[in-house]
């Protein structure tokens, strides 16, 4: 298990290694310049002095090579750098719109599982009647919604059947709560009803598999409720798969729900990435990429550990 | 359900116009009386990238900290045009004869929010930061103030400017709103503070900034100008999404957006609030240009440019287009109601202001035709992608030169690429735009003179008599003679050469709650922002 | 699939699955699933549309009419118009046109892409195996949206790029699925056979384990279908995608029919629905597809 472990942990260095490598020169092959769009659309008289010693301040006119070590070196040391942008450390500025990005994570992803594995379960018991039907119909429909377009009709009807806005500012849960709640309940349904769709289809065939199993099938009690607890075991290594899908999702939530966060007007990480690469602010957007590679790497590790630990000829080795 | 619909419609349009009527009736009623007291609520659509405005240009610095800051002139903040220069820290000022000395008097009592005096010395250190900042300090608008040899402060209320030219336009350029008074004790110290720190002498003193959340202000006790401001404080949301700032104010959360909303924001938030709103709207100093590459072929050729603005029928633009986005008049080259704006007679006769689309639009054929620009002609038109009014523009542009059998191709790009594809003469044709903080000839048609002068010329022209005329405007000191070179100048641009042209002029739509008092709308969502004279109603 | 007869020779497997009339298929899958034939139905009057719609159209998708603007549905204009007097129906109707060719082309280029890379890899095994997905797993952790925006910079927009832009993220994803089936059946005994009889790799991966991962691909595909539309609305929403004035779903629930989403909801609502309509379709064909080639899940 050990090995296991640490042969594990060593595979994520050259993926991030790789990560890092791509996205520090993809940003620079990308036409544009975050100094010309400093000084240049509004109020013109952009002259190239100043733009010469902006890229002067940012380290821009140092050779390539110079600048990838450079930041290679603050990365190994965990420091991320400022931001071009706005000159301000880039762990600050994640660090203002983290709470939020995590929070949502976390909520839409409380929404996903109250919704699919109740919803899968009576799909798989009653499968094929209209409930399953039913089921399956709606949570197709949550993956083949725009989420902006949820999003704009989720305000539009808040605002004229209940006249009423959800708060514009964000705060914290501890300082809060009710209106905290307020501001991202909206949000967390619109995208946890999306990721519940692929989490109820999950455990739909799991619970269907699971039923299949010969001592379930012919068992004497026949009713379903009976059914069901006789299966719960069996379940538990069937909910794997739905569980790490959850979980990939989960690691995406963190970074990736940039229409979501336009349309509800959210101080959040998605937003952040967007103006960072329409910016290109090169040190944040890097830091960033690199936060939510890290991210999906450590829990593609966790849930590989789950697995392993499950399966017993890792887990004695 | 239909007379429903119209009647309703219709009590809006007459809502709407009751609104206008009111606010006109506004701006002249200063029977009412200042109410004191009250935190003014507003909504700004993004974040400066640093605290220091002579580096900045963007109205996303001055709307916030603007309040916080004196500046050495301003614009009246009474004045519909926003081009009158009055003082802010300036009691009065004298011009020499010969227009190249400028002496101003300081008013006494005007002290930083620190304690200190603010003396000659002060604006004397602010504006040799301006015009001959040091090595490592960006001066974004330094080329404006070339006219500038020295600026000197003989006593603690007096500065002058000796300039090495008449320049016509100084007290303009001197009326920036981006040239806040910074303490010269701490530019001695250190030129970059103000990028990261705040320190002003305004009618409020800086609370704080919430990165991504808001920027809070309150009332400056000391304030030179005794009985103002009227606000307790102010607060300014940072709200990104149009949406949601439309939301805010509609739902009573904020009182005012201070740069423009859409004809159909201001509609929903008119049909929401009904007499608790009051609109104002102007024409703005902001404008959509096309730009031709005069590098490429046919755009090389004076009469293939002159087709593209004669396609164009700009009175239906106007009236159609004013109903979905932020443009509306029909203007020269400078905005229609200021000083040195085209009187109607002479427009008519530049080439795509002419009344008689047909006949335009015939001679366009024609001039085509000579200059060999085949039918169905396709050619790239690269407009930044900005949803307002970029795409609709882009649209009606498409729409309006496949009438003389031309096909656009339209590619909406990102903002940085489109800069950097303008910039290095990347493109055919493009959607250029040209904002400036105040209406005045030097502002305005600045980036028109040749490439090589002009740092944001992407026509990439060379054109000396163009050139001389800018020279000539800008030194001229008598209004009328002025007026003449401005003219010829317009005249140049826009019809004999055709090197660039206007589309239509934006138009500021300002919905906001109708307790908000003493601001009155300009042309530049740059002026007009420090909030010295506003009050809330009851 | 073939995973409980080990017994058979390798090449016996797809040819004894081929022999049904496909039509006999089709038509037990209609009885059966009757979600997944809606599913499809609908998808094929999509792609008709979409071929014929200089035909069905009612009018030019790019004329103008300003003497019309944000009219309500009538009986000139069956859906309405937008802010510049456009009829919205015609522009669903050539909109399909676009969506069902960014759908195809994406899905089949992520999908097959993926697919030979994941099979290729699971194949070989040992170090090409790990690093194929080493290289699989970088592209993965990079957001979707980041890989889009970049190539939409470097190429420029238009629709072709678009494509690009969006079959390049579902590659990976495309791989990992491709893979895990590919290595279950690298492990049976007639592959080995196949190899101890000196077969060439290129005969083995096509002949013998591709069609052994067609289950997973056909119901990745219908999968990615209706991502890709998605994608396409999402990126330009964002400005990222097709240009204005071509019809384009997407496009049209972006700028004036967001403005006007109150005064004339027509604009927004039609899209939309047009959008969820067509991947719900895509969904509903390639769940009960799944569930048809999955004997797992077969009712007894």
């Amino acid at each position: 298990m050990i090995t296991y472990i640490i042969k594990r942990l060593l595979l994520m260095i050259p993926t991030l290694l790789g990560v890092a490598v791509i996205i520090f020169f993809l940003m620079r092959i990308v036409p544009g310049d975050i100094v010309e769009l400093r000084f240049a659309g509004e109020s013109a008289y952009a002259q190239k002095e100043n733009l010469d010693k902006e890229r002067a301040r940012l380290g821009l006119d140092k050779p390539i090579w110079s600048q990838f070590l450079t930041w290679m070196g603050g990365l190994v040391r965990f420091d991320f750098g400022t931001s071009m942008w706005t000159g301000a450390p880039i762990s600050e500025e994640i660090r203002l719109r983290f709470a939020l990005s995590l929070q949502l994570a976390i909520m839409a992803t409380i929404v996903a599982i109250l919704l699919a594995i109740p919803l899968g379960v009576i799909a798989a018991l009653r499968q094929d009647t209209w409930i399953d039907y039913a089921v399956r119909v709606i949570s197709i429909a949550g993956l083949a919604t725009p989420s902006f377009w949820l999003g704009i009709v989720f305000i539009l009807g808040l605002l004229i059947i209940f006249k009423w806005l959800p708060p514009m500012v964000y705060t914290p849960f501890w300082v809060n709560p009710v209106q905290n709640l307020a501001q991202l309940i909206w949000p967390a349904l619109a995208v946890g009803y999306r990721y519940s769709a692929v989490a109820t289809r999950m455990t739909r065939s799991a619970m269907l598999e699971v039923l299949r199993e010969d001592y379930i099938r012919t068992a004497r009690a026949k009713g379903l409720w009976e059914k069901l607890i006789l299966s719960r075991h069996a379940l538990k290594n069937a909910m794997l798969p739905v569980l790490t899908v959850i979980a990939l999702e989960f690691a995406f939530l963190i970074g990736g729900l940039v229409v979501t966060e336009q349309v509800f007007n959210l101080n959040g990480l998605g937003m952040l990435f967007v103006e960072a690469v329409g910016h290109r602010d090169y040190t944040l957007t890097q830091a960033l990429v690199m936060l939510v590679a890290f991210v999906f790497i450590v829990v593609n590790f966790l849930v590989d550990l789950a697995y392993a630990w499950l399966d017993p000829r890792i887990r004695f080795r | 359900m239909t007379a429903v619909r119209a009647r309703s419609s219709m009590l809006r349009a007459v809502l709407a116009g009751l609104m206008l009527v009111l606010s006109a009736a506004q701006g002249a009623d200063a029977q009412e009386r200042p109410r004191y007291g009250g935190e003014l609520v507003y909504v700004v659509p993004t974040e400066p990238a640093s605290y220091d405005a002579h580096r900045e240009g963007t109205f996303a610095l001055i709307h916030p900290l603007a309040p916080v800051y004196s500046t050495l002139l301003r614009f009246d903040p009474t004045d519909r045009t926003g081009t009158k220069v009055v003082g802010d820290i300036a009691e009065s000022w004298t011009i020499a004869k010969d227009g190249r000395t400028y002496t101003f008097k300081l008013r006494r009592g005007v002290k930083f929010h620190d304690g200190s005096d603010l003396t000659s010395k002060d604006v004397k250190a602010t504006y040799d930061k301006i015009v001959n900042p040091p090595a490592d300090v960006v001066s974004f608008r330094k080329g404006q103030y070339t006219a500038i040899e020295v600026v000197e402060a003989p006593d603690p209320t007096t500065v002058v400017f000796r300039l090495k030219w008449p320049a016509a336009s100084l007290t303009t350029a001197l009326a920036s709103p981006f040239n806040w008074i910074y303490k010269a004790d701490i530019l001695a110290k250190d030129m970059h503070w103000y990028e990261t720190h705040v320190m002003g002498s305004g009618a409020f003193v800086f609370v704080e900034h919430v990165k991504g959340a808001y920027w809070a202000g309150k009332k400056n006790p000391n304030y030179w100008d005794k009985g103002k401001p009227y606000l307790d404080s102010y607060r300014a949301l940072v709200v990104k999404d149009p949406n949601a700032q439309v939301a805010a104010v509609r739902a009573e959360r904020a009182h005012v957006q201070f740069r423009g909303f859409t004809p159909a924001e201001r509609d929903s938030i008119v049909q929401a609030l009904g007499p608790k709103v009051t609109v104002q709207e102007s024409p703005w100093d902001c404008v959509l240009l096309v730009g031709m590459n005069h590098e490429k072929k046919p755009w090389d050729d004076k009469r293939a440019r002159k087709a593209l603005t004669l396609a164009l029928d700009r009175y239906q633009g106007s009236q159609a287009l004013s109903k979905i986005a932020v443009v509306k008049s029909v203007g020269g080259v400078q905005v229609p109601g200021t000083p040195y704006a085209t009187p109607p007679a002479e427009l008519e006769k530049l080439a795509g202001y002419s009344h008689d689309i047909a006949k335009s639009r015939a001679e366009a054929r024609r001039l085509l035709k000579e200059a060999g620009v085949p039918e169905s002609f396709s050619f790239s038109l690269k407009n930044r992608n900005v949803p307002m009014p970029y795409e609709p523009m882009a649209i009606w542009l498409v729409d309006q030169w496949r009438q003389i059998g031309l096909q656009a191709r339209h590619e909406f790009i990102e903002s940085t690429k489109w800069e950097a594809d303008l910039r290095d003469g990347n493109y055919e044709v493009a959607v250029d735009t040209q904002c400036s903080y105040a209406v005045d000839p030097d502002l305005d048609l600045y980036k028109f003179q040749s490439m090589g002068i002009s740092g944001n010329n992407y026509g990439r022209y060379v054109d000396k008599p163009l050139d001389d005329l800018y020279q000539k405007q800008s030194r001229a000191l008598d209004a009328e003679e002025r007026r003449k070179y401005v003219r010829d100048f317009e005249r140049r641009l826009l019809d004999e050469e055709a090197h660039y042209f206007y589309t239509l002029q934006w138009h500021r739509i300002i919905p906001h709650s109708a307790k908000l008092r003493g601001w009155t709308v300009t042309p530049s969502h740059f002026v007009n922002n420090q909030l010295d004279g506003v009050w809330l109603a009851e | 699939m073939a995973i409980g007869r080990p017994a058979e020779a390798a090449a016996e497997i797809p040819e004894t699955t081929q022999r049904r009339p496909w039509l006999a298929v089709v038509g037990e899958f209609c009885r059966k699933r009757p979600l997944g034939a809606i599913g499809a139905a609908v998808v094929v009057v999509n792609i008709l549309v979409g071929i014929g719609a200089n035909v069905i159209a009612p009018y030019d998708p790019l004329a103008t009419d300003y003497g019309a603007m944000l009219a309500r549905p009538s009986a000139a204009h069956w859906l309405g118009t937008d802010a510049f007097g456009r009829d919205v129906l015609s522009r669903i109707i050539y909109g399909s046109r676009t969506a069902m060719l960014v759908g195809f082309a994406c899905a089949f280029l992520g999908a097959t892409i993926g697919a030979v890379i994941g099979v290729t890899s699971a194949y070989f095994a040992g170090k090409v195996d790990l690093l194929v997905q080493r290289v699989m797993d970088i592209f993965l952790a990079f957001p979707l949206i980041i890989l889009a925006l970049a190539v939409v910079s470097i190429l420029g927009t238009g629709i072709v790029n678009v494509i690009v832009a969006i079959a390049i993220p579902m590659i990976p994803r495309a791989a990992l699925v491709s893979r895990s089936s590919a290595l279950a059946i690298r492990e049976m005994p007639y592959v080995d056979a196949a190899r101890a009889a000196g077969f060439r790799h290129r005969r083995i991966i096509l002949r013998h384990m591709l069609p052994n991962v067609m289950a997973p691909y056909l119901i990745m595909l219908t999968a990615y279908l209706g991502q890709a539309i998605l994608a396409e609305a999402s990126l330009t929403f964002l400005g990222l995608g097709v240009s204005e004035p071509t019809p384009a779903w997407g496009l049209m629930l972006r700028g004036a029919a967001v403005q006007f989403a109150e005064a004339a909801p027509w604009m927004a609502i039609f899209p939309g629905l047009a959008i969820s309509l067509a991947v719900f379709a895509f969904n509903l064909f390639g769940d009960s597809l799944r569930d048809a080639l999955d004997p797992r899940l077969r009712v007894q």
